[in-house]
């Protein structure tokens, strides 16, 4: 295997089409290394991508913000622009792992690993976010449409995430993400929430709703969406969410919760992801 | 396989080597460079024993590479003593018998250290999540709980 630390994007996405075997992308290595350690995986290449300034930074933008694919989960969470506009998405992101995966794990190497139960993904979806796509040429693709399978990605050979990009903050307007796991921490979501809405006189005017773990890949549900707005979040919204929610999940069957209890999980959680979000939003 | 030259800085002593690309710094700083206070109990993230910081950042060292060490500052276990003076953690670990088959200290110590140089007093239950990435079999993890916020009063003297 060659190691390689770019300090450019061009230099990277050259050194990805050019390389005949097996190249990868590193950013934080918290899954490719435990992969390579796991013998899964027999990589030629890895292009290490912390050494390029463009994906080492966040840039509050005109439109929003840009967070470069390298930047760690510590470091999110540490920008207070980013956490007063998407409290959710920094909170989803932060969840992953331990204290010692967070110094490393990025939102991007989350997406790009695309396991169905990835932290940040829901989160990211809820709130509009889009891949900023470099290779041959650059493209920006909505997040829901990044994930196809189970560890498989639309990218394409030679193709790295350079940024994720997430719209400015509304007023009134906010986002909130809860997973659901056995344990209190360190454990892999049996279900995750992601809700993002905004308010006009304390009515819903437009919300995305977003789940995670059940199923092949996270979801983007418009019928959770549409069953709350319009409304105030009263009792019926939220159950006519919570609803919309379980029917949605086509989840698996494993140690971690049954299909049928993953379903119902997924509404429960849906109802308080919301009401966090409202609250958040100004909502009373 | 070609090996990579890293230049790099352990506990502020600078330091060369070389090492295959694939070659953990876990691995690297245990097996070529004799600094056995990294522990290896699961290779794969879970269990924090390999703990180090990495440019003043708590990390695994089994999930990074030796080769990306090249011009960072790393800490270990061995860089926590001033001399013969233990560090206040390392003290209140003995005093409150915080260890028993000691796999597991030296990650604990490391990951401590790092919470404490953030916040000087930390409630039991931030101690609780920020150490939750190490594991310990032996001690129940009640008297490392104790040793910290021990060692913090200490520290905040
Ligand atoms: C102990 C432990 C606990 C964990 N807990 C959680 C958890 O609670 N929730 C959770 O969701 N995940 C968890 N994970 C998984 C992992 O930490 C996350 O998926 C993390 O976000 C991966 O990011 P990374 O930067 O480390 O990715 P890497 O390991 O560097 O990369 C992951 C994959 O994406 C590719 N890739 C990375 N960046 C790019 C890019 N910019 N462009 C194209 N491809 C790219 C890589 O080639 C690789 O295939 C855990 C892992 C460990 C070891
Ligand atoms: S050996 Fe690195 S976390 Fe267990
Ligand atoms: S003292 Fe034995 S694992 Fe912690």
């Amino acid at each position: 295997m060659r190691y390689e630390s770019p300090t450019t994007t061009k230099e990277a996405v050259a050194l990805l089409a050019q390389e005949k075997g097996q190249a990868y992308v590193l950013a934080g290595g918290t899954d490719l290394l435990v992969r390579l350690r796991l013998d899964t995986i027999e990589p030629d290449l890895m292009v290490d991508i912390k050494r390029i300034p463009a994906m080492t930074e966040i840039k509050k933008t005109a439109t929003g913000f840009k967070i470069g694919a390298a930047i760690s989960g510590a470091t999110l969470g540490k920008n207070k622009a980013l956490l007063k506009a998407w409290p959710g998405v920094v909170e989803a992101t932060n969840l992953i792992g331990s204290d010692q995966v967070q110094g490393r794990c990025t939102m991007a190497g989350n997406l790009c690993n695309a396991s169905p139960a990835a932290d940040s993904v829901p989160a990211m979806i809820a709130a509009g976010a889009k891949a900023i796509i470099v290779g041959k040429k650059k493209r920006t693709v909505a997040v829901e449409k990044i994930i196809i399978g189970p560890g498989q990605t639309i990218l394409e050979k030679g193709e790295m995430i350079e940024a994720i990009s997430l719209p400015a903050a509304v007023k009134n307007s906010a986002d909130a993400y809860l997973r659901f796991i056995p344990r209190t921490e360190m454990d892999i979501a049996v279900v995750g929430v992601a809700i993002s809405l905004k308010l006009k006189r304390g009515v819903i005017e437009s919300a995305r709703v977003a789940l995670g773990a059940v199923a092949p890949t996270p979801l983007l549900v418009k019928e959770a969406a549409k069953a709350i707005i319009g409304t105030k979040l009263d009792d019926e919204a939220l159950d006519a969410l919570a609803a919309a929610c379980s029917s949605a999940c086509n989840p698996i069957d494993d140690k971690r919760g049954t299909i049928e209890y993953r379903r119902r999980v997924a509404g429960v959680l849906a109802k308080r992801t919301a009401k966090i979000a409202y609250e958040r939003a100004g909502g009373k | 396989m070609a090996g990579v030259h890293v230049t790099t800085t352990i506990n502020s002593d600078p330091v060369e080597y070389v090492c295959p690309a694939d070659e953990s710094l876990m691995d690297v700083l245990r097996d070529r460079l004799g600094l056995m206070g990294v522990k290896e109990g699961c290779g794969t993230g879970d269990c924090g024993a390999c703990s180090i910081t990495l440019d003043g950042q708590l990390v695994c060292s089994c999930l990074v590479l030796g080769a990306e060490a090249e011009g960072r500052a790393i800490t270990t276990v061995e860089g926590m003593a001033d001399g013969q003076n233990l560090h206040p953690l390392q003290e209140q670990f003995i005093n409150n018998a915080a260890l028993q088959c000691g796999i597991c200290t030296p990650g604990f110590l490391i990951a401590a250290k790092a919470l404490l140089d953030e916040n000087s007093d930390p409630t039991e239950t931030e101690i609780r999540y920020a150490l939750a990435g190490n594991l310990c079999r032996c001690t129940g993890y009640d008297k490392i709980v104790k040793a910290v916020q021990a060692a913090a009063k200490d520290l905040r003297k």
